[in-house]
């Protein structure tokens, strides 16, 4: 019973900004199909009246008071960055589009 | 420097006593800790190191001690952290060719509170990728190894700090536990490892895996130790959501060896005669006689949905994953691809590059369960089931005080041997993700060896109730010496077999 | 603006507005909001999202958030969800946004909207309250800016772009309102009734120079008659009012012209070039678009008790259109002058002090809706640039209504009280406006009056009163229109029956 084809894979790899070679897409559909064989176990639950679960327990909403703290400096943001122009980061050419 | 060295394989009690005794200095013990780390570089635990700083640091934690002020019981301590907990300056590489060269602008809450005790970081310590595995083989950095036998796995993904500890590297280290991360690696490795109750301890700093299941806990050779870690690190930040408003209650006054009375469950799911190698069984059976004979009182309980733990783990676990990693693009910082064709091209080519085979997988799985069509049928269902398991423990621990189960079903296995089985890699947590899943307090406890290699006992509490657990830890402590044993010294070195 | 051509076809529209929130800290970080800043200076290791950052929510958000909920007669959900929307972008440094998605904070609102209809239809249409239409708000949620791309970067003979995350993490109120509107000119008057009520409770500047108030339209046609939703597109990145309206002009035109040559309109993002004033297909709406979306597990749900809100209801300025109404029935003013008063904060408050001053609240009324803001028009300034108060226009008022000046010696005087205030008494005297009300002298003037046209006393008494409004106006000429017209009239009507 096949329950993901390598198209799959490549659709899911895509989403993920994944460049997988046929070979690994091959690798991780054999992987993929046996994870997904395993969790099928889950459909022998009936959960139809169960709440999910986001975490293991209720908290009140923890809020931060509206209050700016100086900004770091620029030189420490720009620190790590792989390629940068003035105190921008620098990408190949971004195509117009809404996010 | 011999008594330092003596020294580092003890407890942090013993420690302390030397230190504020004078018997040796705090830079004597640092010292000593980065000569241990030369000398089992073989076991390739430590990644990181800090020996200018930690020696700076220790010349500022003797003079506190000389005056008579040590900053906390920790002060002029050497501590080793898990490579994924970030430290100012300091490089954070998560065991990731993505992050090669990264280097932290901050703290982690961790590494401010221990700063503030006065707890020197002496390095950083080898983990599965972004703590995804359970051998610390997944690594750039190359596999770590077990002390009791370098060809054998150190469990994972903090296997660094379970075998920094183990060596005798450092008294104390922090990993990070995800779904057991740090419980079976102290178990394959015969320290204690300590897994608070999800929210204990700050995530603030610490990259994240499973947001809704990490938590950083401590290493160490004895529970008392485990205790005194969460009393420093723990507590509530501001800057973590998750994190619990409650303040963490003494833990170490309470360890009296006394634990008559208590009622702990054993659930009959985790002792099936097929889910675990006998010897562990046998180790863990032989322990429950010891507390027995303290006066603790067992009774058989239910876990009904424990074969759904796994499932659920790897469907919530890389669901989370496949979003908390998708900041490493190769914009901002880490690894960018050689010549990007465009956009798109940077974005695959840097992941595609970056990550190791496991978190693609991890990855990819992610997104397919999220994605359209499957999100109700795989992450919505998990965590329903998440509400199930969550209910299990509720209702067992209406029955017992704390829960016992073995660690894990095997001790360590050889090094590659699951390398190719990506699921029998995950069924090794098959005894520790609940915890995790239910958010409880656990601590794996060594209770033996089979065949020269440790067993771990795994104590589960309820919610909050860290100081249980530890009790019986330590009471078991007490009466057996387990954690008294030491792994063989370094290749070559004067036999200690 | 709607032609003939398309009686046949309805259009569709429905608006998605991101404001940002006036907070001095951003949504999940503490870093700053400010506007104008050189790259990355307002930024904090949650905006860059470096390795081991988690959000924390604002508090004022919340606040302002449930402002708007209470504001738009919304439901304020009792437990709203952070999600995360996953997709790779450049200026989205987490790989996601932080946004409500299936539990937003608010619900369920309205607000309603009066389009302008231009020349004499206005003011029937607003005296009959037949000019305002009710326009549902599906939802308003709370959501994180990206931060911007600067394109077009030469560098090194590469086209590159530049990453400013300032804007990264800035908190936005997205609301979203449901497809009710149906000629750009309703969107247009929905929009400016959204950006005042926001800036009226101050919930944000809507400053749309400065990227605060931005819109994305969704169109579609329909036959008329139908009930059926026609396939719709979204424009985005509407920047201004008039963009707004002749967007929405071109893409219903764009689709009914595509659909009677035979076409069909396919779900799309449009971009608007206002130059040319079309709109083109910007990107085809992909199932590629597979956002993910799961709740945040940073954060915790928001659960935000009753007491919170009814504090933030407390702190609420009456809205205008409460205060609209209260006005009619506190006051018994028209629809219409209730309508102009609320339509300005500092406006309405002018009128109650002025009304409560001279007890006259219509008398008040007229004046402020009629003669003031003709004169603010004429001199293009603002109320506040003037020099009259509520207490000179009550004094003025109060004069009149005491038989003390003539509706005609006050208007006369308004004009100088706008520019140079001072009181209207003094004024009165040195200008000798006085009102002629002594008995004596309106005889005197009666009796000249009359004696100079006998032929017209006469008509009058034959039972024909329509000549006496010319008399009237002979006496009132007289008294160089000082004389208290009804005192006038009665004078006259006894000398004439006498
Ligand atoms: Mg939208
Ligand atoms: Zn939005």
């Amino acid at each position: 019973m096949s329950r993901i084809e390598p198209s799959d894979v490549a659709r899911v790899a895509t989403l993920a900004r994944l460049a997988l070679s046929q070979d690994e897409i091959a690798a991780m559909t054999r992987d993929l199909e046996q994870m997904l064989d395993y969790v099928a176990a889950l459909d022998r639950l009936d959960t139809q009246d169960v709440e999910p679960t986001a975490h293991s327990f209720e908290l009140p909403t923890p809020l931060r008071p509206d209050r700016a703290v100086p900004p770091l400096d620029p030189e420490i943001a720009l620190g790590n960055a792989p390629e940068r122009e003035g105190t921008a980061f620098l990408v190949p050419k971004v195509l117009e589009e809404g996010g | 420097m011999a008594k330092a060295d003596s020294l580092l394989a003890g407890d942090l009690s013993d420690l302390r006593g030397a230190l504020d005794r004078r018997d040796c200095s705090a830079v004597e013990l640092v010292q000593a800790s980065l000569d241990a780390m030369d000398a089992r570089a073989d076991l390739a635990a430590i990644v990181f190191r800090r020996d200018e700083a930690a020696l700076t640091e220790a010349e500022a934690a003797d003079e506190r001690i000389a005056s008579g002020k040590p900053a906390s019981p920790l002060d002029g301590l050497p501590v080793v952290l898990k490579d994924n907990i970030v430290q100012a300056g300091e490089p954070a590489t998560c065991a990731s060719r993505i992050l090669e060269g990264y280097v932290s602008p901050f703290d982690s809450g961790v590494v401010e509170r221990l700063q503030r005790a006065g707890a020197i970081v002496v390095g950083r310590a080898n983990l599965d990728e972004f703590a995804m595995g359970s051998s610390t083989e997944n690594s750039i950095h190359g596999p770590s190894r077990n002390p009791w036998d370098p060809e054998r796995a150190c469990g994972g993904s903090s296997g660094g700090s379970a075998a920094a500890v183990a060596a005798g590297l450092v008294p104390l280290a922090f990993g990070s536990d995800t779904g057991g991360s740090i419980r079976q690696p102290a178990s394959f490795c015969g320290v204690v490892g300590f897994k608070p109750t999800y929210g204990r301890v700050s995530r603030w700093g610490l990259v994240a895996y499973a947001s809704s299941l990490d938590q950083i806990g401590p290493f160490a050779r004895r529970v008392a130790d485990c205790a005194l870690a969460l009393e420093a690190v723990g507590g509530h930040d501001d800057r973590d959501s998750t994190s619990l408003p409650e303040v963490v209650p003494p833990l170490r006054s309470r360890l009296d060896g006394d634990v008559s009375g208590l009622v702990v469950g054993l659930p009959k799911e985790y002792f099936a005669p097929e889910g675990a190698q006998p010897g562990v069984l046998a180790r863990v059976r032989e322990a429950i006689g010891v507390l027995e004979g303290e006066g603790v009182r067992f009774v058989e309980i239910s876990l009904p949905h424990t074969a759904y733990t796994i499932a659920t783990y790897y469907i919530i676990a890389t669901a989370e994953a496949s979003s908390n990693l998708a900041r490493f693009d190769g914009v901002r910082y880490g690894r960018r691809a050689e010549h990007p064709k465009d956009l798109l091209d940077l974005y695959e080519r840097s992941r595609s590059e970056g990550f190791g085979a496991e978190v693609k997988r991890r990855i990819l799985l992610g997104t397919y369960v999220l994605s359209a069509g499957y999100y109700d049928a795989y992450y919505v269902k998990a965590q329903k089931v998440r509400t199930l398991i969550r209910r299990d423990f509720e209702a067992a621990f209406g029955e017992c005080d704390a829960i016992l189960t073995p660690t894990t079903p095997e001790t360590a296995f050889a090094l590659g041997a699951k390398a190719g089985d990506p699921l029998s890699m995950y069924l090794s947590d098959v005894y520790t993700v609940s915890a995790n899943l239910a958010g409880l307090p656990a601590l794996s406890v060594p209770c033996g060896f089979v065949d020269g290699m440790p067993v771990g006992l795994q104590l589960l509490g309820k919610p909050l109730d860290e100081a249980t657990i530890l009790r019986i830890g330590d009471a078991f402590e007490r009466r057996t010496d387990h954690h008294r044993q030491s792994p063989p010294g370094p290749p070559g070195s004067p036999g200690t077999d | 603006m709607q032609d003939h051509t398309d009686l046949s076809w309805e259009w569709v529209i429905g608006l998605e507005v991101h404001t940002h929130l006036k907070t001095e800290s951003k949504l999940f970080s503490p870093a700053p909001v400010v506007y104008g800043a050189e790259p990355n200076h307002a930024v904090h290791p949650i905006d860059l999202a470096l390795p081991g950052v988690l959000p924390v929510l604002n508090e004022r958000v919340v606040e302002l958030a449930i402002r708007l909920g209470l504001a738009i007669h919304g439901t304020v959900n009792p437990v709203s969800v952070f999600a995360r929307k996953n997709y790779f972008y450049p200026d989205l440094p987490k790989g996601y946004q932080i946004s409500q998605f299936e539990d937003p904070i608010v619900s369920d609102g309205w607000l309603e909207i009066e389009p302008e209809v231009r020349g004499q239809a206005k003011k029937k249409a607003a005296a009959g309250g037949g000019g305002r239409r009710r326009i549902g708000i599906t939802r308003a949620h709370i959501e994180e800016d990206a931060g911007k791309s600067i394109h077009d970067v030469a560098i090194a003979g590469r086209e590159d772009s530049c990453i400013d995350l300032n804007r990264a993490g800035v908190p936005l109120l997205e609301i979203v309102s449901e497809p009710d509107m149906r000629t750009a000119a309703e969107a247009s008057a929905y929009l400016r009734a959204l950006r005042s009520i926001l800036r009226y409770i101050g919930v944000s500047d809507a400053d749309m120079e400065k990227g605060q108030f931005r819109c994305d339209a969704n169109v579609s046609v329909r036959p008329r008659g139908s009930r059926e939703l026609g396939t719709r597109t979204e424009i985005k990145n509407l920047n201004s009012f008039v963009h707004v309206e002749e967007a929405i002009e071109a893409e219903a035109r764009r689709q009914i012209e595509l659909i009677e040559d035979g076409g069909t309109v396919v779900q799309a993002t449009m971009g608007f070039d206002p130059v040319r004033r079309r709109t083109s297909v910007q990107r085809l709406k992909e199932n590629s678009d597979d956002y993910r979306y799961f709740p945040d597990p940073d954060l915790i749900p928001l659960r935000i008790e009753a007491d919170r809100i009814e504090a933030v209801r407390a702190s609420l300025p009456e809205l205008p259109d409460e205060k609209r109404s209260r006005f009619g029935s506190e006051y018994g003013l028209s629809d219409y002058d209730a309508g102009v008063l609320t339509a300005n904060r500092e406006l309405a408050a002018f009128f109650e002090e002025t009304a409560k001053a001279c007890g006259s609240p219509k008398a008040a009324a007229n004046w402020l809706t009629r003669d003031l803001l003709r004169e603010l028009r004429e001199r293009d300034v603002e109320l506040e640039e003037t020099s009259l108060t509520p207490a000179i226009l009550a004094s003025l008022i109060r004069l009149v209504e005491d038989g003390r000046l003539t509706a005609r010696s006050a208007a006369e005087l308004f004009p100088d009280l706008v520019s140079d205030g001072g009181d209207p008494e003094v004024l009165m005297r040195e200008r000798g406006l006085e009102a002629v009300s002594d008995a004596g002298a309106i005889d005197g003037l009666v009796d000249q009056v009359v004696e100079a046209h006998p032929d017209v006393v006469q008509q009058i008494r034959e039972g024909d009163d329509k000549p006496l409004n010319f008399l009237m106006g002979k006496v009132m000429q007289a008294s160089r229109g000082k004389a208290v017209p009804a005192q006038v009239r009665k004078t006259l009507i006894a000398r004439i029956r006498s």
